[in-house]
């Protein structure tokens, strides 16, 4: 099977301090990986590598068949075509929610404003706040704010979708509902990498868990495997802390 | 203030009355002193009279504060100007020196002044001689500008305001085209217009150009190209290529370092000696140049607070869509930047405007140069105080008209609720 994402042999340092120690991921079509560790192991960092917010400084990353180089074409063309979801979801607050979703793909996709707009209100009806669409994002709740920020990412109807840790700002109550259209996605065959602690979601969705700590990837398995029988002592210790 | 009885709710029906009076009393004797200078307590001894109405306003004060009254407007009064003796004090001294201060001015303005006559020996009064600012007014506002060719200069402005008007009460769309006339169409065709030239129209060389429409001449055009230079400055400074960067930063403090009149004094002076021979730059073009430059370097800084002020989310967000650097800055960056520094960069703005007199130093006489050199007309002599008055007048109506209208852009902009 074809790999839309393959990292090989990579490295990142921040200053002297190395955050990514050969890391090696492949991630085929249609495949949810939830990415899980202590903070400070560089989850974060691995996958902002893949859209490129963080440039990597060995190693070889190959997102669709485009390699990840310095060469800004190459760099735009993947982020069009790779979707991102912050923790702080990053909404552009001086535009109202429909023109969050319009802005790019009518800027970046050129497509024509009619068709954009048609697309953003499919979308927001997909995260379930259609009705928000004229509303500013300083006027929304935070799981709202998070649905807008996913819609946003799915207006450019990206082949890959990450997530760097989307719950994790909200509200307990919020946690839900974001969970929930982020099931939805995964059920209708988005690739998927999340980066969170929500290990009910993990074990709902994700094909492969993937576990890292200091940089290094522990242990890489498939997500039944991972929570009934972990092989590494570092894994069975995260795990009983947070389950 | 050792009265028997305290003020309070009890006695509030026989209180306030009397302290009302007794303050009402105070301000009346101010007022007819400074007024009518009347002084209804001559018959007291010196030192008392002229400390009574003080003494009597501050017992009136007293009387009628009442806390939790249950009237709501004595209790207003009370928290805002009477919430003790002090303020009470304060108060008192700051009412009676606006009613002082006002007959002096009313006379000096209007009832001692002259407004009807053709030179200086019509003013016979003691206050300001406008007779002055009539006489001159054509001066202030055209400077040096032949008489016969000034309906140029007014078809230009008028041809603005008509635009900018109509630009208010038209549809989003067609505004576009409005804006994009004012700022790409107009300043030029209206430079055309006023120094002339061609089109059967008498050329006027930019030395006589002067007065009120030179400061808006010049006021314009720096703002219109100062802001786009400082933007792109700013993005500039902050950019990730280190030949760009240190060239703006160069600039910036390059620019900020030096004086203005000194700025202004080389543009004039030095620069024409390192043109070849032959060449010749209109004094008023490298004027402008100058002062474009100069403001640009404070708008870049003032645009670059703005910049450092966005969180690091919105910059991934947009380069997460695939926005590439010039698009990013265009939609996301800068609308957020600009509108969080409209209140700096209406500063740098408001300090262009009333930097413009500066322009004295190379010959160039806007409306604070002309009345300069109008004051110093043998004719005309001792007209400083006149002139100055009405000069502060006018550009204290520019730069408050500037600053309501950032305010409102500020209003408008805001989408935090």
């Amino acid at each position: 099977m074809g790999k839309i994402i393959e990292l090989k042999k990579v490295n990142k340092w921040f200053d002297k301090f190395q955050v990514l120690k050969d890391i090696d991921l492949d991630v085929a079509p249609q495949e949810k990986i939830v990415i899980c560790g202590p903070s400070g192991s560089g989850k974060s960092t691995l996958i902002r590598c893949i859209n490129r917010l963080e440039e990597h400084q060995e190693g070889n990353i190959v997102v669709d068949g485009t390699e990840l180089s310095e060469s800004t074409k190459n760099i735009e063309k993947i982020r069009a075509e790779v979707g991102m979801v912050f923790q702080q979801f990053n909404l552009f607050p001086h535009l109202s929610i429909l023109d969050n979703c319009t802005l790019a793909p009518i800027w970046v996709k050129k497509l024509p404003k009619k068709d954009a707009e048609e697309i953003a209100m499919k979308n927001l009806t997909r995260v379930q706040i259609d009705d928000q669409a004229l509303k500013f994002p300083g006027q929304l709740s935070g799981g709202q704010q998070q649905r807008a920020a996913i819609a946003r990412a799915l207006c450019m109807e990206p082949k890959i979708m990450l997530f760097d840790e989307p719950t994790s700002a909200l509200d307990p109550e919020m946690i839900k509902e974001v969970l929930d259209v982020m099931v939805d996605l995964a059920k209708g065959g988005m690739t998927m990498i999340v980066v969170t602690h929500e290990m009910g979601f993990a074990k709902e969705v994700a094909d492969y868990m993937i576990f890292m700590d200091e940089g290094k990837i522990v242990e890489r398995a498939k997500t039944k495997e991972f929570f009934e029988n972990p092989k590494s002592e570092r894994t069975k210790l995260f795990l009983s802390q947070i389950l | 203030m050792n009265l028997i009885v305290k003020p309070s709710k009890e006695n509030i029906k026989t209180f306030v009355p009397i302290g009302l009076s007794l303050v009402f009393l105070s301000f009346f004797d101010v007022f007819l002193n400074a007024f009518f200078n009347l002084n209804l307590m001559a018959f007291l001894p010196p030192q008392l009279s002229y400390f009574l109405p003080l003494i009597l306003g501050l017992i009136g004060f007293y009387l009628i504060r009442i806390e939790f009254s249950g009237v709501r407007s004595l209790d207003i009064l009370n928290k805002n100007i009477n919430s003790n003796n002090f303020n009470a004090l304060l108060t008192l001294f700051t009412i009676f020196i606006i009613i002082k201060s006002i007959p002096p001015m009313l006379d000096w303005f209007i009832l001692e002044a002259n407004f009807v006559g053709n030179s200086k020996d019509d003013c016979t009064g003691d206050g300001a001689c406008w007779v002055f600012i009539k006489v001159w007014f054509n001066r202030f506002m055209y400077g040096l500008y032949p008489d016969a060719e000034q309906w140029r200069i007014n078809t230009a402005f008028l041809i603005l305001f008509a635009v900018v008007g109509v630009s208010f009460f038209v549809s989003e769309k067609l505004k576009k085209y409005f804006i994009l006339f004012l700022v790409f169409v107009f300043p030029f065709l209206g430079i055309k217009l006023i120094s002339g030239g061609s089109f059967g129209l008498e050329y006027v060389e930019s030395a006589a150009w002067g007065g009120l429409s030179l400061t808006f001449i010049i006021s314009a055009f720096a703002i219109l190209f100062c802001f786009p230079i400082g933007v792109i400055l700013a993005l500039g400074r902050r950019s990730s290529l280190p030949a760009i960067r240190y060239i703006s930063i160069g600039f910036i403090e390059l620019w900020r370092g030096v004086p203005l009149i000194t700025v202004l004094f080389m543009s004039a002076v030095m620069f024409p000696m390192f043109l070849p021979d032959g060449t010749f730059i209109d004094k008023l073009i490298r004027v402008l140049i100058a002062i474009t430059l100069f403001e640009a370097a404070y708008m870049a800084e003032v645009v670059r607070g703005g910049l450092q002020a966005l969180p690091k989310g919105q910059y991934e967000a947009a380069k997460s869509l695939g926005m590439g650097y010039w698009r990013m800055n265009a939609l996301i960056i800068l609308p957020q930047a600009l509108k969080l520094v409209i209140p700096g960069i209406a500063n740098t703005l408001l300090a262009l405007v009333k930097d413009t007199p500066l322009i004295f130093v190379v010959g160039l006489m806007e409306l604070a140069g002309m009345i300069g050199l109008a004051k110093t007309n043998p004719k005309w002599l001792g007209m400083a105080m006149e002139g100055y008055v009405f000069a502060g007048l006018v550009f204290w109506i520019i730069c408050y008209a500037m600053s309501r209208y950032s305010q409102n852009l500020e209003k408008k902009l805001s989408t935090e609720r």
